[in-house]
């Protein structure tokens, strides 16, 4: 059972360990991609065409599936759909278990978490094994990533090596970053050499040429979908694009507002199985399209806009909230301002409408934001939504957040507020009788002190000095 | 915009109720520059703190009683980024396909914040008379982002000859202060605004000032906290103030 | 229910938002000179640890020496192209280095691949200056794994096939008229990874060195 989300807040800010190294990788991302954009023109023309373009698609987005599909199989990958979750991880037990593979090496991919895959097939005896080093260093404590592009970021050089001298203890400790790796590489190529499955996410689907699009620096990608004889590749029915040629614009807003890199060691673009004559590629290649919840978000004018996120982590990363409790304590697969965003809308509002509550709606993820999503504002929308329903809305849960005392507060304000007589009687008021105003107002005072009130309210004040009132 | 003769004043109603002393200042300023200024004793709340958790409804019978209050085309200045970014970005959002969307987008169209009304429309020009000061800036998010005139308050504080303006370590961060938030999610709130806060006091400076009074009352109020004894060496407490009253005692004549 | 296909293209054509036509999508590219294509490919790539050598018909002695220098005992090849040919001919000692032509699917190579070989060599399509970037475009003659399982990879890059933009290359090879290959690829580097501490180490699963030879012709002998 995970406790309530205030524990958990309670709890990641109190651990100082998972602070510091949270903080120490968010302020290095924010320069690195600070640094990647040294051209404000050039940073706001590629926004805008990443916003068209993922905006066109989503506009087309039955048309270009159908197309995908099309052309995918026309390149021989097999492609299947799934509604939810539960399909999806069925779609994909079913073709590990025609192969008889009891073991699927995997490459990142945040679907395969939304959808729990590890655990299901575990539950159904294949092993899946997480091949990207961060993913890997999680699978081995059973933790599940807290940034949706550095998964392990709130682990230090210390605690890996803890872990890796209790997993692997035929190697001599280490607490080099070098020497952790080759642990890790030859762990891994054990699995690489004789995996029969590979699984893998899809960063861009290109409708036009059937051509699924991963990024990766590690090679890992690479590897789970080249080595063995099977390829299955999970995705968002949303990462579809039209054209081939919208891949470059996209890509470069990707990894450098990701990581700062002006690319990724390995652009993967792959366009079917092994072909006839050829020595190596696996001979299946199946792509699983997930809806689960993406279909009724699509059908939201504004909220769709959600459906434009490429996935690269710039609004956690610039997010002073997320900085503050790392991706663990949103309880979710998708922490920070899209997590926000997204979850209640996957999720209901009745289940984690109140994440739309963390943040101050400072603005800062809808600033870096790619795709230019609305970040802010649809937070604010689903709010709205959390406490009263909106006519047309599909969103879950709506008003499901809705409180007696809540509306009570604001009954009260609004009534203050719409009679100026009222709010001069009161504030007045309030102001002469302030040596009665308490001197704790709640969470507030708990780390502040209590602002005082004036004396006089700038109304008075304004009077005496002959301010025209109107 | 060219320079007008009269001018609304749009005080907020934290700055009525805590900080008019900030309030009088601005209008002072403006009223010194030849300007009438006008505070319509109708104005109450500008109704972010609902728009914010979600209570639209509530906010626009609150924001309605400010298209009432502020009706004459006259520009309106308002000593706050975020209250401004509320009426001037949000309230035509809040009024869309109402009767009253029409009065919401004018409305929208005249709001000035008070740094950008003198910094660019003024192009006010002060003589510093006071003394040589180490001012901390805190740039509010909606001076930022939803109102882009954060470069105003920093062109203002340059043009005073005797003031060094310095800005925190992670000068672009939430204070924490998020209206509501600060209430919602007090614990983050408070995480945010003690990094701030130490941000603040490592720089050393004498006074803290800021476009919006939110985030002087979250600083200040943990400011306090943080360091109770005002003179505590090595890094002493700032003052706090709002950039209104620091630019009124400085270039008027006492 | 039972077609989950129907369902999720139904449900997203019920509230079919209004068509849009495709953005503008203007080529981005750069008037570069051959030598400044060059010269930014190279510093692009220097930038995340690849190694340029410029070459003349000598390569392979070039690359014999590289090899040499990090200890390798053999390095694989695709024997079939043009590539392979001139590394047979001007390898000059096959006892140091061995040479290994790759003509067996993976299947029955698999254990050799992975555990006993030193280095991969291949040629490549072209490259991009702006990001330091090769073009691969595995083939039957030059399979996918021999760019990524070896520790070492080189690869022969021919100068005049340097473009300045991904873009641009894509473009201008028309990618979509011609078809692409099942496994276009754009390596930039070795593999690395930043999940520890975002320190970056390198070779975590593919190649822990990249060599690129550049092979300089026409308009170019002589010059950057
Ligand atoms: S919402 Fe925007 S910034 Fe956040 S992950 Fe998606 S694309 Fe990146």
């Amino acid at each position: 059972m995970i406790p309530e989300f205030p524990v958990r807040v309670s709890q990641a800010l109190g651990n100082e360990r998972v602070r510091r190294n949270i903080r120490r990788t968010m302020d290095g991302l924010v320069l690195k991609r600070h640094k990647a954009f040294p051209d404000e023109h050039e940073l706001a023309v590629l926004r805008r065409r990443g916003k068209l373009i993922r905006g066109h698609a989503l506009a087309h987005l039955p048309d270009l599936l159908e197309e995908l599909e099309r052309n995918c199989q026309r390149n021989g990958i097999q492609v299947h759909w799934a509604e939810t979750a539960a399909e999806g991880n069925a779609l994909v037990r079913d073709i590990l278990r025609r192969h008889g593979a009891d073991l699927v090496i995997k490459g990142k991919s945040m679907v395969s978490e939304e959808m729990g895959l590890n655990h299901y097939l575990e539950a159904q005896g294949i092993r899946a094994v997480e091949t990207d080093l961060g993913e890997f260093i999680l699978q081995l404590g059973d933790e599940r990533p807290s940034h949706i592009i550095a998964p392990a970021i709130h682990k230090d050089r210390v605690e890996i090596a803890q872990r890796f001298a209790a997993h692997f203890p035929e190697y001599p400790y280490t607490e080099d970053i070098e020497g952790l790796t080759a642990i890790a590489r030859r762990i891994m190529r054990e699995h690489f050499g004789r995996a029969i499955a590979g699984l893998s996410g899809v960063n861009f689907a290109v409708a036009e040429t059937g051509t699924l699009c991963l990024v990766e620096n590690e090679g890992n990608g690479r590897l789970c979908t080249t080595a063995p004889q099977v390829h299955i590749a999970v995705c968002g029915i949303e990462k579809v694009i039209a054209r081939l040629d919208q891949l470059p614009p996209l890509l470069t807003l990707l990894t450098r507002s990701a990581t700062g890199q002006p690319i990724t060691t390995y652009v993967n673009m792959i366009s079917g199985p092994r072909r006839e004559g050829e020595l190596d590629g696996p001979r299946e290649v199946h792509l699983v399209l997930l809806d689960n919840g993406r279909s009724r978000i699509h059908g939201d004018p504004q909220l769709s806009s959600t459906l434009r996120c490429i996935r690269c982590g710039a609004c956690m990363n610039h997010c002073p909230v997320y900085s503050r409790l790392g991706g663990h304590a949103y309880g979710t697969v998708y922490p920070g301002p899209i997590g926000g965003v997204l979850e209640p809308q996957l999720q209901g509002l009745d289940r984690l409408g109140e994440l739309a509550d963390a943040s101050s709606l400072c603005g800062a993820c809808g600033e870096v934001c790619p795709v230019r999503i609305p970040l802010p504002a649809l937070l604010r929308r689903l709010r709205a939504e959390g406490v009263r329903g909106r006519q047309g809305s599909r969103v879950v849960g709506q008003g499901s957040r809705r409180k007696p005392l809540h509306r009570l507060i604001w009954t009260l304000w609004r009534w203050v507020n719409a009679y100026p007589s009222l709010y001069r009687g009161l504030t007045g008021l309030g102001t002469r009788l302030r040596w009665l105003m308490p001197k704790h107002l709640g969470p507030w005072t708990r780390t502040r002190s209590a602002p005082a009130l004036a004396p006089r309210s700038l109304h008075e004040l304004a009077r005496s000095e002959g301010f025209r009132g109107e | 915009m060219e320079k007008p003769l009269s001018v609304y004043f749009f005080g907020t109603c934290l700055i009525d109720m805590v900080l008019p002393q900030a309030g009088l200042a601005a209008m002072r300023l403006l009223r010194r520059e030849g300007i009438e200024v006008i505070y319509p004793q109708g104005q109450t709340c500008c109704g972010q703190p609902a728009y914010n958790s979600g209570y639209d409804a509530e906010a626009r019978t609150v924001a309605r009683c400010q298209l009432d209050a502020f009706s004459r085309d006259i520009p309106v200045v308002v000593p706050s980024a975020s209250c401004a970014g509320m009426m001037k970005v949000q309230y035509p959002k809040l009024f869309a396909g109402t009767p009253d969307q029409e009065r919401a987008e004018a409305l929208a169209r005249r709001v000035v914040e008070l740094t950008d009304f003198l910094a660019r429309v003024l192009d006010w020009r002060p003589v510093d008379r006071g003394a040589p000061l180490k001012v901390v800036l805190h740039q509010s998010c909606s001076a930022r982002r939803e109102m882009g005139v954060a470069d105003a308050a920093k062109d203002l504080l340059a043009r005073l000859a005797h003031l060094e303006t310095v800005e925190p370590d992670h000068a672009h961060e939430c204070c924490g202060f998020g209206g509501t938030f600060a209430v919602k999610q007090p614990e983050i709130s408070a995480a945010m605004a003690a990094d701030k806060a130490d941000a603040i006091l490592a720089t050393g400076a004498q006074v803290l000032v800021s476009q919006d009074a939110g985030c002087l009352l979250n600083l200040g109020g943990t400011l306090e906290r943080r360091c109770p004894d005002a003179a505590a060496q090595p890094s002493p407490r700032p003052a706090v103030k709002h950039i209104a009253e620091l630019l009124w005692e400085r270039t008027h004549d006492s | 229910m039972s077609d989950p296909r129907a369902a999720i293209l139904s449900r997203l054509r019920a509230r079919h938002p209004a068509a849009r036509p495709l953005p503008e999508n203007p080529v981005r590219r750069f008037d570069w000179s051959p030598q400044e294509r060059l010269s930014r490919f190279r510093e692009a790539l220097a930038a995340v640890r690849g190694e340029v050598v410029l070459v003349d018909e000598d390569w392979p002695l070039r690359l014999f020496a590289w090899l040499r220098a990090r200890g390798a005992n053999n390095l694989r090849y695709a024997p079939a192209t043009e590539l392979g040919q001139e590394l047979e001919q001007a390898w000059p000692d096959g006892e140091a280095i061995r040479l290994m032509p790759h003509r067996e699917p993976v299947e029955t190579c698999r254990q050799e691949l992975f555990a006993n070989t030193d280095a991969g060599l291949t040629g490549c399509l072209g490259a991009i200056a702006e990001t330091g970037s090769l073009v691969l475009w595995p083939s039957v003659q030059e399979p996918r794994l021999l760019s990524l399982v070896p520790p070492l990879h080189a690869v022969v890059l021919d100068a005049r096939n340097i473009r300045s933009t991904f873009h641009e290359f894509l473009v201008a090879e028309d990618w979509v008229g011609q078809g692409l290959p099942t496994n276009a690829l754009l390596i930039t580097g070795p593999s690395k990874s930043a999940d520890i501490e975002q320190t970056l180490a390198y070779g975590v699963h593919g190649p822990k060195e990249l060599l690129v030879l550049v092979r300089q012709d026409l308009g170019l002998a002589g010059g950057a």
